[in-house]
């Protein structure tokens, strides 16, 4: 399986892509969990909620021959930048409205309900088939820019646009967490009542980091929507939707943006190139079984992450609050 | 003959100790009582006594041996019980296998024991049946004290018998204690009503974890200052 | 209708069976595992490889009955039991058992069970692949019951199979001195230890029942469907629901609530796209959590 130069920074480039995405999810995790102590386990709902919703902004409703094929409620034709507004917008009313019947639940239950109310929406948009063409998805969804650049290299430059959301967030996020609000959400996850005993509504705060890291969560789904250009219900299924990220967080760091900016490109290396490695080793007439050895890779690695290493490759970082 | 001996023993929970070099010794036969405020560290003391906390520094000598590293299932073994002042019951099974569960351990025919208990606790006779979680405050814990008798231990350890049950049971409790010393079994009580002092022979008063006080009964009843400071009088 | 209350009681018999192993083991170690559907699913591949074993010898190829399968699926029930116990002491011991003795958050069992539930979903494809495996390509024969009720005759053996093993759980549990202890352990480990339960003794009897459960779970499931490497994680999700209604550690909550969901899902197609079925259990959970988060029965019993 010889690979050209070009070949090898192509998939790279891509893959490159892919991590960043998850490593934008990774983070808005770590809003809930590392930081707030939220058992959120249906990071899925809100990966498929901006996903979704910047693809009906910004595609243009289907006409002619094309509408028997795709059916789609709304398609709004609008720009790039509205729609990834939009997805951090609905991920973020969505949240809310969760939040407010679920947050008062204690932990666990939580972590459980989240999964149920994930695999909800898909179930919904995968049966609705007027809102979003149901188990066939959306296909052709515009891509940024696309006509700036050869179509062959256009991954590079999402690759640019991809780059600057993460670094945004990344540093909106490290800035949230240092400023007294921040430092609230931390002595939540620590000690809850202690926290109401000063007085602070935990509730709110806690609505608050729920709403905020399923924004983050939702421009992770929109970048993801405008990158495959392509989507299905069947993306946002809970392994690839929300457990993937959970291990990519647990391994780089709970607690730590940058572990989670690793644990994403180490567990997404470990899914995507291991294919190409494993090709090579394994003897002929096992090739399509081969790919699965992944599963059992990144399995025994977190495995061991957790057991030898339970805060992760980074740990958590010490926080300084400013004032 | 000392039936239990604590030497110097510090002792907590995290990084944060409760105890501190705290020293007492339990003659065999005796009730001897220990009493003290709230977050005097009491709990703390048999927690450790009976191995469910490590102490960071000291002895723990039951009988002649040297308990400090044994875990509470070892302890069960070999003679002493402990009655935990809450969640000192199984709440989904029944007032007999809360009873039964008290003889786990035993491989020995228990039933003749099992009807004593009964006949010391009338009362839970008629509730063999019940969910124990059913049951009032009163008869909770003469379900947990009997749960600790299915053994017969020599040395038995109960922590505020007398919290949150009426006031006419408490007076009951206190008998049946005296009475369990009568078949000669000794006993560490722990309370923060001074009405213990009264069933005791000997006492120890504990403040912010260190020995404030002890002493005979009697002594530390008559003595102003104490009543003054330490027993609310 | 009534078809539809049977076809839930069928359903909802297998939910109850594969969710009783998970809530036990819930109770007594705190563990909420993720791979328990994955173990589900090695004990129906286990079976199936006894099975083709036996084929090959040329031995137990005789029809059970008027049924679909031989015998062969029968004595499988053994050696997948035996080795979905085995494997559930291994996994204890290597993983969760560390992570009990570090006192970790129950998160971090939680996040690990992932973990393993990736290693065994990953060996079952590359031992046997992605394509579906049947235990008999025979004919499955429909009774025709009254009220107009059709019934595969195989679903008369499942629910018959389900309903005796969780008897003998339940039997277990409430008459002899280690079910007892269990249930002493789930309710109160602190208590229990100073009882002289010896803790991490019982855990292994609670994984030798939950192992037996999962074993005979699968290879139902397996009969009553077909053998294909996700079967068991796509099961798992009505299982938390099932266990969730029921409330933590309780026997007789996780039974109703599978029953329960079993009933709701299949009824729910008179109205609903069968495709919403999933979506009908976790409505129901997500309710029962908001308005009695202990559980439709609050405080447990067995």
């Amino acid at each position: 399986m010889g690979m050209s130069l070009g070949g090898v920074l192509n998939f790279l480039v891509s893959f490159a892509i892919m991590a960043s995405i998850y490593a934008i999810l990774a983070i808005g995790l770590n809003v809930h969990w590392g930081y707030t102590g939220l058992l959120n386990f249906g990071i899925a709902g809100f990966f498929a909620l901006g996903a979704y919703t910047s693809a009906l902004i910004t595609s243009p409703k289907p006409v002619g021959i094309m509408a028997n094929y795709v059916r789609q409620a709304i398609g709004l034709n609008l720009p790039f930048l509205l729609g990834i507004a939009g997805a951090a917008i609905v991920s973020g009313v969505i949240a809310g409205v969760i939040g407010i019947l679920t947050l008062r639940l204690s932990e666990g239950y939580l972590a459980i309900a989240t999964i149920g109310i994930a695999e909800s929406i898909r179930i919904f948009i995968n049966n609705e088939s007027w809102l979003a063409n149901g188990p066939q998805g959306l296909i052709g969804l515009p891509r940024p820019l696309h006509n700036i650049v050869p179509r062959c290299y256009y991954n590079y430059l999402y690759l640019v646009i991809v780059s600057i959301f993460l670094t945004v967030i990344y540093f909106a996020v490290e800035r949230g967490i240092r400023s007294p609000w921040g430092r609230v959400l931390r002595a939540i996850r620590e000690d809850e009542i202690m926290v109401s005993a000063d007085g602070k509504n935990v509730f709110f705060f806690k609505l608050q980091s729920l709403i905020f890291g399923a924004m983050i969560m939702g421009i992770g789904g929109a970048l993801y929507a405008h990158f495959s250009a392509a989507i299905q219900p069947g993306v946002f299924e809970p392994l690839f939707g929300t457990f993937i990220i959970w291990a990519m967080l647990t391994l780089g760091g709970t607690g730590n943006n940058k572990g989670a900016i690793i644990g994403s490109f180490i567990v997404w290396a470990l899914w995507s190139w291991s294919t190409f490695l494993i090709f090579k080793v394994v003897p002929r007439g096992f090739e399509t079984r081969a790919p699965y050895i992944r599963y059992v890779l990144i399995g025994l690695l977190l495995i061991f992450i957790i057991i030898k290493r339970p805060k992760g490759m980074l740990g958590e970082e010490a926080h300084v609050s400013e004032f | 003959m000392t039936i239990l001996e604590v030497e110097d023993i510090t002792s907590g929970y995290g990084s944060m100790p409760v105890l501190h070099g705290l020293s007492l010794k339990i003659e065999k036969g005796q009730i001897v009582s220990l009493l003290g405020p709230n977050g005097a560290g009491k709990t703390t003391l048999l927690r450790t006594i009976f191995g469910i906390l490590k102490p960071w520094k000291g002895i723990i000598y039951f009988d002649g041996k040297d308990i400090k590293d044994l875990p509470p299932e070892k302890i069960t073994r070999i003679g002493m019980g402990y009655v935990p002042q809450e969640e000192n019951i199984f709440p989904s099974l029944t007032v007999q296998e809360n009873l039964e569960m008290g003889a786990f351990i035993r491989e020995d025919n228990w039933s003749g024991r099992l009807e004593d208990i009964y006949e010391m606790f009338p009362d839970l006779t008629k509730r063999r049946k019940s969910r124990a979680g059913e049951l009032s405050g009163g008869m909770r814990q003469m379900l947990a004290i009997g749960r600790a008798l299915m053994l017969n231990p020599v040395l038995l350890l109960l922590d505020e018998p007398s919290t949150g049950i009426a006031p006419y049971l408490v007076d009951q409790i206190f008998e049946k204690i005296k009475a369990l010393k009568g078949h000669g079994m000794t006993i560490f009580l722990v309370e923060q009503n001074t009405q213990a002092l009264k069933c005791s022979d000997r006492s120890y008063i504990l403040e912010g974890g260190e020995k404030k006080a002890e002493g005979n009964a009697c002594d530390l009843l008559a003595d102003e200052e104490i009543a003054k400071h330490y027993l609310g009088k | 209708m009534a078809e539809l209350i049977v076809y839930g009681i069928i359903l909802g018999s297998i939910i109850a069976l594969g969710s009783i192993g998970l809530t036990l083991i819930w109770g007594i170690t705190d563990l909420f595992n993720c791979a328990h559907g994955d173990q589900i699913t090695v004990g129906a591949y286990t079976a199936f490889v006894f099975t083709s074993l036996f084929s090959n010898m040329g031995i137990l190829q005789g029809k059970v009955g008027p049924f679909s399968f031989c015998w062969g699926v029968l004595l499988a029930f053994i050696p997948a039991v035996i080795i979905s116990v085995v494997l559930a002491l291994i996994i204890d011991r290597w993983v969760y058992k560390p992570l009990r003795h570090s006192g970790a958050h129950f998160i971090t069992s939680f996040i690990a069970s992932i973990g393993v539930a990736w290693v065994l979903r990953g060996f079952i494809y590359i031992i046997w692949g992605a394509d579906f495996h049947f235990y008999s390509s025979g004919l499955r024969t429909v009774a025709f019951l009254p009220l107009g009720i059709k019934l595969r005759i195989d679903e008369i053996f499942i629910v018959v199979i389900a309903w005796m093993a969780v008897a003998l759980v339940y039997l277990f549990l409430a008459k002899t001195k280690k079910g007892k202890a269990l249930r002493a352990l789930a309710d109160n480990p602190g208590l229990a230890r100073i009882s002289g339960i010896d803790t991490e003794y019982m855990i292994k009897w609670a994984w030798g029942i939950a192992g037996t459960l999962i074993a005979i779970a699968g290879i139902l499931y397996g009969i009553e469907t077909q053998l294909r490497p996700e079967m068991g994680w796509i099961f798992l999700l009505p299982l938390f629901a099932a266990i969730i209604l029921g409330g933590k550690g309780s026997i007789t909550g996780a039974l109703i609530g599978g029953l329960l969901l079993g009933i709701a899902q299949q009824v729910s197609t008179a109205w609903l796209l069968p495709t919403y079925k999933p979506a009908i259990a976790f409505i129901i959970m997500i309710a029962v959590l908001i308005f009695r988060p202990k559980g439709i029965f609050g405080r447990r019993h067995i």
